[in-house]
């Protein structure tokens, strides 16, 4: 078992899969001779060749909706879009093309096809290249949103995803592309897509987050140890479907949770999981559901002293989490 | 000049707390020793209690309508010929004589009064589901527990910390009940705030009132209440009674009542099923020797439960003889503590305000009450006939931790049996 | 004309399919009018430029990504009049959309015909990646995305013809240009004459032709077809039609365009021509139409009634293929 980057992982996964399934086509701006802006596909063209890594001209539409056409004419696309920031132009072709599909032919059309996007901040990428944009997604029947936290989670669910019989999001956080480092098998292997993962056990408050989030809230957790605070860490791993089984499972047994997201607080993902366990874990609160997110402002700033403010620190985390434990 | 610190008296056996109903002297009166200072009740006597030293009252601390734990400070009283305090501390007697107890001081305990804006209250008093969940389903009331959250807040770990403490007041324990907080003052933090708007009417809590919702709640949120109801056939004992209430009255100079034959039936229930006259303790439970029936009567002041002891050792007429008296002081006031208290088991004549149902509220920490309703004539089968019979409703409520339904089923039969077994001619002697 | 393999047999065929059409269009109409179907969108006009080009291809094996307009096409492609009036009436057993997606709305996995959307131009990208698959699976097929020349406003028109020609997919962007986007002119669209005008700023062949004419459609559309499965890359065909009626029930053409305007282009109706023409040729004759307009009689009553009995979807099965599981 090699210790591998978040990057380096998802890139082995890519490689592993291309080889395991003939119907695998990369596409995306970069992704071929220059093997990505962040090189993720890197090596890969040179290996598989130009028609299964494919440099497309530059229109995020055109990929999202040839990668429609492409799944249902029998190949697994995985189209990058080179920031999550930049998926919007394609966004009528994910939300009502890709999502409806199936629905709208009554289960005889569907989309497998899954769409990489590296998104998130603190790495100076300003407004367009610093977003988070899950719950746009989220929000939508028909989709899978995938975040995962760690390397080894980046490969098992990369796998599923590119297996799934249905569009899937996969979100790769910028920052953690290289700062995050974990034991990855080499063996292929699926981590389903929807289950949760409980990184952490803890019994005086519940943090639930997902993406690099998950390695902030375990830095916190550790820091609150120290003051005899025991913090239970939830990574969701997928945004949609929600494992509301593992949210009403740590939320009733600490009794007090913390909702943590770098997209923006209002309307983002935490909203919804605060509203799952009001409904259905209420007398088992010992205090009030409390989120840290992004801030409501349009996007991330450049400059430092702005990108900070606005970013989710483990310092933030374990503050707002000590304020949740005193309550 | 010395200045003696009056603290709130124990008035009787396991009282744990009293209420300061009025002071009887105000900020800078003159008090004789052993003249009334004040008048407190607790939940089994409302006594006025005599000044320890004589002097001029100084400062009274609590204010009428506050409880308190025994030894807490509730007044002071300067001494003359003590030792001389220096001209400062001599503060100038409150200018408005009619408004005795100002509410400048700090230290002083005030008296809850309905509260419009809960917000000020801080966090005592809030308690989050869980901890409102865990708190019933421990039997714990959390206004005596001690918070450890922000602002004092009562978290569901303290609950459920006191869950797992032996020194944890569950229901209300005879003898080693160590109330750390005011009850009066839990019971109304406790309660969701009456809305007041304009022209309603706010009437302040009589003591008695006071003593009844404090055990009432105590009773509902510690004691798991379990709901029974039998009908029995009374056609005999009306039959009986309609027969000799003359002669009875020319005899015993009292009324014969339906309460009597009532309580010796719940006598004979009690000596089949023991586990009835008994009470919950925690981790054990105490089946008591004594066979004390509380009786509840209602007074101009508020519900009253005086006790017949050794009701097993009576007759029907000594029962008569028992209640008649107990329901005349109760009456007049005079009942004494002794008659308040020791009770094992709680009988309610509710038919005398002509319900036919009823779910009583336990009398704490008795393990069960039975009502006893409405005589109402009624269609009913007698053999293979239908026939008009006098008929009436028993209601038991019982605290479910210690009996189960087929104990208290059985209960109920023993008291239907003997009931039914009445006729014209059973001696009530 | 009879060497690119239109047999006398296959051009009554194709006539037949486009009298079918119409008379299906008017069979809804008549429904709309009696407030049995919400809404009809129709193809009165079209039948020519879109029977033509489904002839032209491997029906059942091309992929078509067709829009709300291609009622002829689709009929042409193998949808039998049945499940027309089945999604029509939104019946459980149509097979578009199992009543899901309003009239218009075609998609037939099995035909090989791609389910549609209502966002205009869509299905061009779809259609290039369609061709994409079949160029790296090397299937052998084309795919062929129909579409009025309003959508060709849209960025994703431009994108899917500039992503096809770089990549040089086999794949046919059909466009069936009857002048009006609901009520908007070409000339309010476009500041060039002819959609086909843009095909050079892609690096593809832009190919006008007579809409109204199937055979020349037929011929057009056969050419691109080869070019396609030869590997040379996509091909725009512009065929130039006219709707006859309004855009759908809903809409009242009086509005923007005049009688006059109207009864000029009925002139040129490519039912009436092309049957014409087969007279003319001695494939079709007095005995052989009434034999055909009976039997086009038969199978719209059919459909009518068979739609009309058929049930409705059940309310349980609203959350159904969210998801494939």
């Amino acid at each position: 078992m090699a210790v591998l980057s978040y990057l380096e992982a998802i890139r082995e996964t890519l490689r592993q899969e291309l080889a395991h399934d003939s119907r695998i086509i990369i596409y995306g701006e970069d992704v071929g001779v220059r093997g990505g802006v962040f090189r993720v596909t890197e090596g890969l063209q040179k290996e598989f060749g130009e028609d299964r890594v494919i440099d497309s001209p530059l229109a995020e539409a055109a990929i999202v909706g040839t990668a429609i056409g492409a799944a249902i004419n029998g190949l697994r696309p995985v189209p990058e879009i080179q920031f999550a920031d930049f998926i919007f132009p394609a966004i009528n072709q994910i939300v009502q093309e890709a999502a409806r599909i199936r629905y709208r032919s009554n289960g005889t059309f569907g989309v497998p096809m899954v769409i990489r996007a590296p998104f998130g901040g603190g790495v100076h990428g300003a407004l367009y290249h610093s977003q988070s944009v899950e719950a746009f997604f989220a929000h939508v029947p028909g989709l899978k949103v995938v975040v995962p936290g760690t390397p080894y989670d980046a490969k098992g669910l990369l796998a599923s995803a590119i297996e799934d019989e249905d569009p899937v999001l996969y979100f790769e956080h910028k920052a953690a592309y290289r700062s995050l480092k974990g034991e990855v098998p080499d063996d292929r292997y699926l981590i389903p897509i929807g289950q949760a993962d409980l990184k952490r056990q803890g019994k005086h408050l519940s943090i639930i987050t997902y993406g690099l989030m998950v390695s902030y809230a375990l830095k916190a957790a550790e820091e609150l140890e120290k003051d005899g605070v025991s913090v239970e860490v939830l990574d969701l791993r997928t945004v949609r479907p929600l494992d509301v089984s593992a949210i009403l499972q740590t939320a009733k047994k600490t009794g007090k949770v913390l909702i943590v997201h770098e997209d923006n607080l209002t309307g983002g993902v935490g909203g919804e999981i605060s509203a799952l366990i009001s409904e259905h874990a209420l007398f088992y609160l010992d205090a009030p559901i409390m989120r840290l997110a992004g801030p409501d402002v349009p996007a991330m700033p450049y400059s430092p002293p702005l990108e900070h403010a606005f970013m989710v620190t483990p310092e933030k985390i374990r503050d707002k989490a000590r304020e949740l434990a005193k309550f | 000049m010395a200045t003696e610190v009056v603290t709130m008296p124990q008035l009787g056996e396991s009282v744990t707390e009293g209420t300061i109903n009025e002071w009887l002297k105000k900020v800078g009166d003159t008090v004789d020793k052993y003249e009334s200072l004040l008048e407190v009740a607790t939940d089994k006597v409302n006594a006025e209690v005599p000044a320890p030293v004589g002097g001029t009252i100084k400062k009274l601390l609590v204010d009428p309508g506050a409880t308190v734990p025994i030894g807490t400070p509730i007044c002071e009283i300067e001494v003359p010929g003590g030792v001389e305090e220096s001209s400062a501390s001599h503060s100038p007697l409150p200018t408005s004589q009619s408004a005795p107890l100002a509410t400048e001081d700090h230290d002083r305990i005030e008296a809850p009064a309905p509260k419009v804006d809960a917000a000020s209250a801080g966090e005592r008093g809030r308690y989050s589901p869980a901890v409102r969940r865990l708190a019933e389903e421990h039997g714990i009331n959390p206004g005596q527990v001690s918070g450890t959250g922000a602002g004092g807040r009562v978290t569901r770990d303290d609950i459920l910390r006191a869950s797992e403490s032996e020194t944890m007041i569950g229901a209300v324990s005879t003898s080693k009940a160590p109330a750390s907080q005011s009850a009066g003052a839990s019971l109304v933090v406790e309660s969701i705030p009456a809305v007041i708007d304009e022209g309603d009417n706010v009437r302040p809590l009589s003591s008695v009132r006071k003593v009844i919702a404090e055990r009432m709640v105590r009773s509902k949120q510690t004691v798991p209440h379990a709901w029974l109801m039998v009908e029995v056939d009374v056609t005999g004992l009306t039959e009986l009674r309609n027969h000799m209430k003359r002669d009875f009255k020319e005899r015993e100079g009292l009324s014969l009542t339906y309460l009597p034959f009532m309580m010796r039936a719940v006598v004979e229930g009690l000596r089949t099923v023991p586990e009835m006259n008994a009470q919950w303790n925690q981790d054990s439970i105490v089946l008591k020797k004594r066979i004390n029936i509380g009786m509840a009567a209602a007074t101009d002041r508020g519900l009253v439960v005086p006790v017949v002891k050794d009701a097993d050792q009576k007759n029907v007429v000594g029962l008569a003889k028992a209640t008649q008296d107990l329901v005349q002081r109760a009456r007049s006031g005079r009942l004494t503590l002794d008659d308040l208290s020791g009770g094992t088991f709680t009988v309610d004549n509710t038919g005398a305000v002509g319900t036919v149902l009823t779910y009583p509220v336990i009398n704490a920490p008795e393990a069960g009450i039975v009502t006893f309703e409405s005589i109402v004539k009624r269609p009913a089968v007698v053999g293979n006939m239908i026939g008009i019979r006098e008929m009436v409703n028993l209601c038991l409520s019982f605290d479910h931790r210690v009996v189960d339904g087929a104990e208290a089923g059985r209960f109920l039969q023993v008291i239907k049996k003997h009931l039914e077994a009445i006729g014209p001619d059973t001696s009530i002697y | 004309m009879l060497d690119k393999g239109l047999t006398p047999k296959v051009m009554l065929d194709m006539y037949y399919h486009m009298a079918l059409a119409r008379a299906v269009d008017d069979r809804m109409w008549i429904l709309n009018r009696q407030g049995r179907a919400p809404v009809v969108y129709t193809s009165n006009g079209h039948e020519a430029a879109q029977v033509g080009s489904a002839f032209a291809l491997n029906r059942g094996e091309d992929w078509i990504c067709p829009y709300y307009r291609d009622l002829a096409l689709v009929l042409a492609y193998g949808m039998t009049a049945r499940e027309v009036m089945l999604h029509l009436l939104g019946r459980a057993e149509d097979p578009n959309s199992g009543g899901r997606q309003m009239p218009a709305h075609w998609g037939h996995a099995e035909r090989h015909i791609l389910t549609s959307g209502s966002v205009v131009a869509t299905q061009d990208a779809h259609a290039a990646g369609l061709a994409l698959a079949s160029k790296v699976l090397k299937d052998g097929r084309v795919s062929v995305a129909y579409f009025g020349e309003g959508s060709t406003s849209q960025g994703e028109f431009h994108e899917a013809l500039n992503f096809a020609a770089v990549h040089k997919l086999p794949v046919i962007f059909f466009n069936e240009n009857n002048g009006y986007a609901i009520s908007v002119p070409s000339r309010k669209q476009m500041a060039v004459q002819d959609v086909a005008a843009r095909a050079s700023g892609y690096g593809m062949p832009g190919i006008i032709v007579d809409g109204n004419d199937p055979i020349k459609v037929y011929e057009v559309v056969k050419e691109a077809a080869d070019r396609a499965r030869r590997g040379e890359g996509p091909t725009l065909v512009e065929a130039k039609t006219y709707r006859f009626v309004p855009h759908s029930s809903d809409d009242d053409d009086r509005a923007y365009r005049s009688r006059e305007e109207v009864a000029e282009a009925k002139k040129r109706d490519p039912l009436v021509m092309f049957e014409a023409y087969l007279r003319d040729q001695k494939i079709l004759n007095d005995k052989k139409l009434k034999e055909m307009q009976q039997q086009i009689k038969d199978v719209v009553n059919d459909a009518t009634d068979y739609a009309e009995k058929a049930a409705l979807p059940d309310p349980s099965t609203l959350a159904d293929y969210v998801y494939s599981s």
